[in-house]
């Protein structure tokens, strides 16, 4: 055992707040019961408890949703900008306000670190919201005209990784562009934003303005083919968003996807290495690798491979796996049994086509989904685990030998959606920046993120953008 | 053998003995070492500083901390009356709980040694000078090796001395190996046994984290024993962040020598839950080889008294206040 052991440091799981045995959907300002009687269970991903039912909603229910905000687009788009951002703050403070609870029942159903719930998520929905309230009177100086007009009703479909960060990257932008949504959260992550429908509530959001409907990929389905909504906004896998983009070919309604990536983190050898290995770290095992933009291939100068692997294991080595609860845990649970065979399946693949797989030791508990931080190394670009995104705490590691090589290897992906630079050398950043095909390149920094900062994808990691000025053009009529 | 010869021994299996042949081939090294970006150092320390050290692990973190404290005085105005009082405080911390460890040293001017050996007897606690014209370090070689020599000769077990941070900032470096190299040798007793040496780079006056990294390295290839953020006497001290650049630098060159080297930052840490922050880097950087007080130590006067509170808070579930420790 080692000598300074940290006791357990237990962040109170009452925080949370009650939760419901069962629930419907949020409709007309109103909890609703679905009109079927089909029922989804989310657990705990920690210890596979089943925390609350939760409705499968059908398409009366989004028929329902999408009517609700229909009906409250006339009055909330007519509204001056100045009111709707009102409410935008009012929605923000109470965030704030409840940041605790929300952080405690995020990390309860996602399986994240309450480190990062509250570290990270709550203090970034909260700074989304109060941007884009900032916004609301301020659309005529964006640079889309004068008087740019909301789109209508948008339908809006988010993951399960960071489930009430990317409903605010969703919601505040669209509200304070004057629109109306329906918001469909991940089938196994409900909770949070069913409990964002109280805080719209509690904010006197006017009815009909927000609708939360639950349910699997058969509601998403059936509300992204609405055919009364005019713009839907996908974030998730790449196939899901094709198969929405074939939806919705040939119609006139709007699309803004932010899918897959399998970004490259790039060290040179003149790296500030102590920096980059953290960066490094961040860049995978940040929420435990599920992240869209993780810097899921190391690309790795020849000449310093081995002094950057050493540093890496023995930072690895003092990750702490285990309770999403416990304030010293660095590495929580994978967020589904579904999730845990993807990472599993592709880790094997990896084995199995010779890359060499390190794991520190680490105890994983028994009950819930977990999975080691990996990283493997002597990984070839033909290697699966190279190309396919992981979506997990799983680093592969290549080498390259100079700039121009680094650049070649590092866009060689059908994705696009981020990169790293770790160098000390302020031109060649600029000269990589430029070459690089990722919506976002960070420079001795990774998975840093702000709502003043535009996020989104080149190639297959989607199109349009999400978080700065430029995430109102999604949400306008241009 | 000394310590000394051993590590210059080692050095030379490491390929590091030519080092500090030259002003240029020591310049070359110690700037061919990887930068550190600030941005992402101070993210890392500030990290480690969230970590909820709770229970059984804050129990066993204070009593650690007490036990690396320096208890340090400093003052124009130090008396024997001062030092014997502190001398006191450091063998028994809290006059009510025995089983309070005992500080690691006290660390007084070179004139206060015989008055601080007198006081603790053959009680387990070294002595530290301050000395080479601390806390500026603007003298010539030969008062700074007397202020050494007088040191040691009144009997300190260990010599904190400065650096020239103007030879620093202005690149001779080879006059700050020369000049550990010099006090080094002046930590020698005539048994053949020495005084540990602690060099205080002032990292306040260096400023850069790149330049704290060349000092660290600078002071390591020279034979320091410990190596020391500051003096306590400029605006910026002791920070997490300049902490840890100081114990990446002794890990990677015991990486690279099998040297260890202690680390003490001093100045401004005057509460629990910022020496808890420490203790975290060191258990996260370092691990258990440098958790103990042979090779962390904090220069701190007023810390003290704080660990003790929290102790008693700690044991009797109530804070008693500031009556409740001595006042030295």
């Amino acid at each position: 055992m080692a000598l300074f052991d940290y006791a357990p440091a237990p962040e109170s799981r009452a925080a949370a707040g009650d939760i419901a045995s069962t629930y419907g959907h949020f409709i007309d300002g109103e909890f609703v019961e679905s009109t079927g009687s089909e029922a989804l269970k989310t657990v705990d991903p920690s210890t596979e408890e089943v925390l609350a039912e939760f409705a499968q909603g059908t398409e009366a229910d989004v028929d329902r949703a999408v009517a609700a905000a229909r009906k409250a687009f006339t009055s909330w788009s007519a509204l001056p900008g100045a009111e709707r951002g009102k409410y935008l703050f009012r929605i923000a403070r109470i965030i704030q306000e409840r940041s605790r609870e929300l952080a405690v029942l995020e990390s309860i159903d996602n399986g994240k670190p309450i480190k990062e719930t509250r570290d990270v998520d709550l203090p970034l929905v909260a700074a989304h919201f109060f941007y884009y309230a900032g916004w609301a009177d301020k659309l005529e100086f964006a640079g889309y005209g004068s008087n740019p007009r909301p789109v209508g009703v948008a339908a809006q479909v988010i993951p399960w990784n960071f489930p009430l960060l990317m409903l605010a990257w969703k919601i505040a932008p669209a509200l304070a562009t004057g629109n109306t949504v329906v918001l469909k959260p991940a089938e196994t992550t409900p909770l949070t934003a069913l409990r964002f429908a109280e805080i719209c509530r509690q904010a006197g959001l006017p009815k009909g303005v927000v609708n939360i409907v639950t349910g699997d990929g058969r509601t998403g389905a059936a509300l992204t083919a609405h055919p009364e909504i005019d713009k839907v906004a996908f974030t998730g896998s790449t196939e899901v968003g094709r198969a929405i983009a074939r939806t919705l070919a040939g119609t006139t309604k709007r699309l803004s996807l932010e899918l897959g990536g399998k970004a490259a983190n790039i060290v040179f050898d003149d790296a500030p290495v102590d920096q980059a290995v953290e960066g490094i770290v961040d860049g995978i095992f940040f929420n435990q690798g599920h992240v869209c933009c993780a810097g899921s291939r190391l690309l790795v100068q020849e000449s310093v491979h081995d002094e950057v692997m050493d540093a890496l294991k023995r930072r690895m080595s003092t990750l702490r796996v285990g309770d999403p609860l416990d304030k010293n845990t660095d590495i929580g649970a994978i967020n589904s049994a579904a999730q845990l065979a993807r990472i599993q399946e592709l880790t094997a693949a990896g084995e199995a086509e010779g890359a060499e797989r390190w794991s520190p030791a680490c105890e994983l508990p028994s009950a819930g989904y977990w999975f080691a931080p990996t990283v493997f190394s002597n990984v070839s670009a033909t290697h699966r685990i190279a190309r396919e995104e992981i979506f997990g705490p799983v680093l592969s590691v290549l080498t390259f030998r100079t700039p121009e090589e680094a650049v070649a290897k590092a866009n060689n992906t059908p994705y696009g959606l981020s990169a790293g630079i770790w160098t000390e050398k302020g031109s060649r950043i600029l000269w990589m920046a430029s070459k690089l095909r990722a919506g976002v390149v960070w420079s001795n920094t990774f998975n840093k993120f702000d709502p003043t900062s535009p996020f989104g994808g080149y190639k297959e990691s989607g199109y349009g953008r999400e978080g700065g000025r430029h995430g109102l053009e999604a949400y306008l009529d241009v | 053998m000394s310590s000394s010869s051993t590590a210059s021994g080692h050095l030379a299996a490491s390929g590091l003995a030519d080092v500090a042949s030259s002003e240029a081939s020591l310049r070359r090294f110690l700037h061919g070492l990887p930068g550190i970006d600030a941005v992402g150092l101070q993210a890392r320390a500030s990290g480690l500083g969230t970590r909820s050290i709770k229970t059984t692990a804050k129990a066993y973190a204070i009593d650690l901390a007490i036990s690396m404290i320096d208890l340090t005085t400093l003052e124009g105005a130090d008396t024997p009356g001062k030092v014997r009082s502190l001398c006191q405080k450091a063998k028994n911390p809290d006059p009510g709980n025995p089983d309070v460890p005992h500080t690691a040293a006290v660390c007084v001017y070179p004139d206060m040694v015989p008055f601080a050996k007198e006081a603790l007897g053959g009680a387990p606690i070294n002595v530290a000078a301050v000395a080479t014209a601390f806390p500026s370090g603007r003298a010539g070689l030969p008062v700074k090796l007397a202020d050494t020599a007088e040191a040691v000769a009144a009997g300190a077990d260990e010599i904190d001395m400065v650096i020239d941070r103007g030879a620093f900032l202005s690149g001779r470096y080879l006059e700050i190996f020369e000049l550990i190299a010099e006090i080094k040798k002046a930590c020698e007793r005539p048994d053949g046994t020495a005084a540990h040496l602690k060099v205080i780079f002032e990292t306040g006056e260096l400023v850069t984290y790149d330049n704290i990294r060349r000092a660290s390295w600078l002071a390591m290839l020279a034979g320091a024993d410990f190596i020391k953020t500051s003096t306590g006497k400029v605006t910026v001290n002791a920070t997490p962040a300049n902490t840890l650049v100081l114990m990446e630098a002794v890990r990677d060159f015991r990486n690279a020598t099998g040297v260890q080297v202690g680390v003490k930052p001093a100045g401004g840490i005057r509460t629990t839950k910022d020496a808890m922050k420490y203790l975290v880097m060191v258990n996260e950087i370092l691990g258990d080889d440098w958790l103990s007080p042979d090779w962390f130590r904090f220069g701190a006067s007023s810390l003290l008294n704080d660990l003790l509170m929290q102790r008693q808070k700690l044991a009797s579930g109530r804070y008693s206040g500031p009556d409740y420790v001595t006042v030295d």
